[in-house]
């Protein structure tokens, strides 16, 4: 298939980026969109232009490092996909397509599609943790009997990727669902319990200091998650918060 | 807990606190106005009650002042908020394929609800605050009769005021389609009570505004 890609170009952060049209021709439905973008960058490539920048790393819908927006959604149109999961006979012949980086202030642009997911990791690095000590007399953590429920519902928090597209296809750039993830992964297990309270409270401190917007339970967060992450965390995470405020 | 009002998540639930107060109020509104479709007696009865209890008076009503003042403050606050956290704007966004219309423009319906709230106090509360309090009127009466259900018989005359209120009555079904639902996810509802509070959600949406427009249509095709 025959394409126009309409795609941000930025050199730097400190540039400004515009949005740049360009073709691509003799597109398999089968490739990945990021064979599909692979292809743009050899041809540029040739052409002795700039490729396009773009993060990706597995390309097996793990690791949440591709980033885009497109065609108006985060990881593109189809549903509980990152970008290299999208495949291009999810589009026809002659489509234009625009493709975007993650828009929030919190996450600044990089250079073209790459944009700085950091606020994520000083967020995780706030609480999203247990404390073990590893002295060598360390408890298997399978001595500590866990409710099959608890257990499954921590499993789906836990596997939330990071990957950002919550907080890129959210109307207030709102992060919640990251943390609700991340509080709700120790919040519903016994190893958890020590740190709760602080847990939850640095958290949010970190989400608020980040940048990030505010919650307004659109939903939209949780139709783009790739991994299907439930709006039920964001819920607990307010639970948790009000009960750390309280106790 | 100073602290917890400052950060995001305490404000959507001082937000969600504020929007039951609300809801709660609208459906004691809607109680003493459907009266007026039925007896003008008791509709005058609880409109002289409401209007001369010094609990009501003095209590509740600038509690409610207090409580719709801060839930525009802060919807206000938290949209600018918001806007700020957005960066710059995508070329193109397709909201529509992820979320509700209603959801994403809460602010649009809240203002034409203020909007609302402004003709709807010029309409009776002014007038009434003017009578009573100002003039020392507390007699409820006007030529010998109780005046509220003529007064309020008065104002729908105008096609043009009936109009408005069903238009903002419209909006506030919408406002309330994403914000009772919203309301119970900010204090932390969950997964097995949401289909029924889903379901309570929509028939409260519906019924309520539904209620307040035929009390409209009503006294304007009755007078």
């Amino acid at each position: 298939m025959n394409l126009t890609l309409k795609i941000w170009r930025q050199k730097d952060s400190d540039t400004k980026g515009q949005m740049v049209d360009y073709k691509v021709t003799d597109i398999s439905e089968h490739m990945s969109f990021l064979e599909m973008m692979d292809v743009l960058n050899e041809q540029l490539v040739n052409a002795g232009e700039e490729p396009v920048a773009f993060d990706h790393d597995c390309r097996e819908g793990i690791c949440g490092m591709c980033s885009m927006y497109i065609n108006g959604e985060a990881h593109g149109p189809d549903r509980g996909i990152t970008t290299c999961q999208l495949h291009m006979r999810m589009f026809k012949d002659g489509d234009t397509i625009t493709i975007e980086p993650f828009r929030a202030a919190a996450f600044p642009v990089i250079k073209d599609l790459v944009v700085d997911r950091t606020a994520f990791e000083r967020i995780q690095q706030a609480g999203g943790y247990i404390s073990v000590n590893t002295s060598g007399n360390t408890q298997d953590a399978n001595a500590i009997p866990i409710s099959k429920h608890a257990a499954d519902e921590a499993m789906d928090a836990a596997t939330c990727i990071g990957c950002g597209a919550c907080v890129a296809t959210c109307k207030n750039s709102s992060a919640m669902l990251f943390v609700g993830a991340k509080v709700s992964q120790y919040a519903l297990l016994p190893q958890g319990q020590v740190e709760a309270a602080d847990r939850v409270k640095n958290m949010v401190a970190q989400m608020d200091l980040e940048g990030f917007g505010n919650c307004t339970n659109t939903g939209a967060c949780e139709v783009e998650c790739p991994k299907g992450i439930s709006l039920d965390n964001i819920a607990r995470m307010n639970r948790e918060l009000m009960k750390a405020n309280i106790s | 807990m100073g602290g917890f009002f400052k950060s995001s998540i305490g404000r959507k639930i001082a937000m969600a606190l504020s929007a039951f107060f609300l809801m709660f109020f609208l459906i004691i509104h809607l109680a003493v106005n459907i009266t007026s479709l039925f007896s003008e007696d008791v509709f005058n009865e609880l409109s002289h009650f409401m209007g001369t209890n010094p609990l009501v008076q003095f209590a509740l009503q600038p509690v409610l002042i207090f409580g719709v003042v801060f839930h525009f403050v802060m919807g206000f606050v938290l949209e600018l908020k918001n806007k700020k956290a957005n960066g710059v704007a995508y070329a193109k966004n397709n909201g529509a394929a992820n979320s509700t219309w209603m959801s994403r423009n809460m602010i649009y319906s809240g203002l034409v609800i203020l909007a609302f709230i402004v003709l709807h106090f010029i309409d009776f509360w002014f007038p009434e605050i003017n009578t009573k309090y100002i003039q020392g009127d507390m007699s409820g009466m006007h030529d010998g009769n109780f005046r509220y259900f003529h007064e309020l018989q008065h104002k729908f005359l105008n096609p043009a005021r009936v109009a408005a209120y069903v238009v903002a009555f419209i909006l506030l079904a919408l406002h309330l389609l994403h914000g009772f639902t919203s309301a119970f996810q900010s204090v932390g509802a969950t997964a097995g009570r949401k289909k029924t509070l889903q379901t309570f959600g929509k028939v409260y949406s519906i019924v309520i505004p539904l209620g307040f427009i035929i009390i409209a249509l009503y006294h304007h095709l009755n007078h």
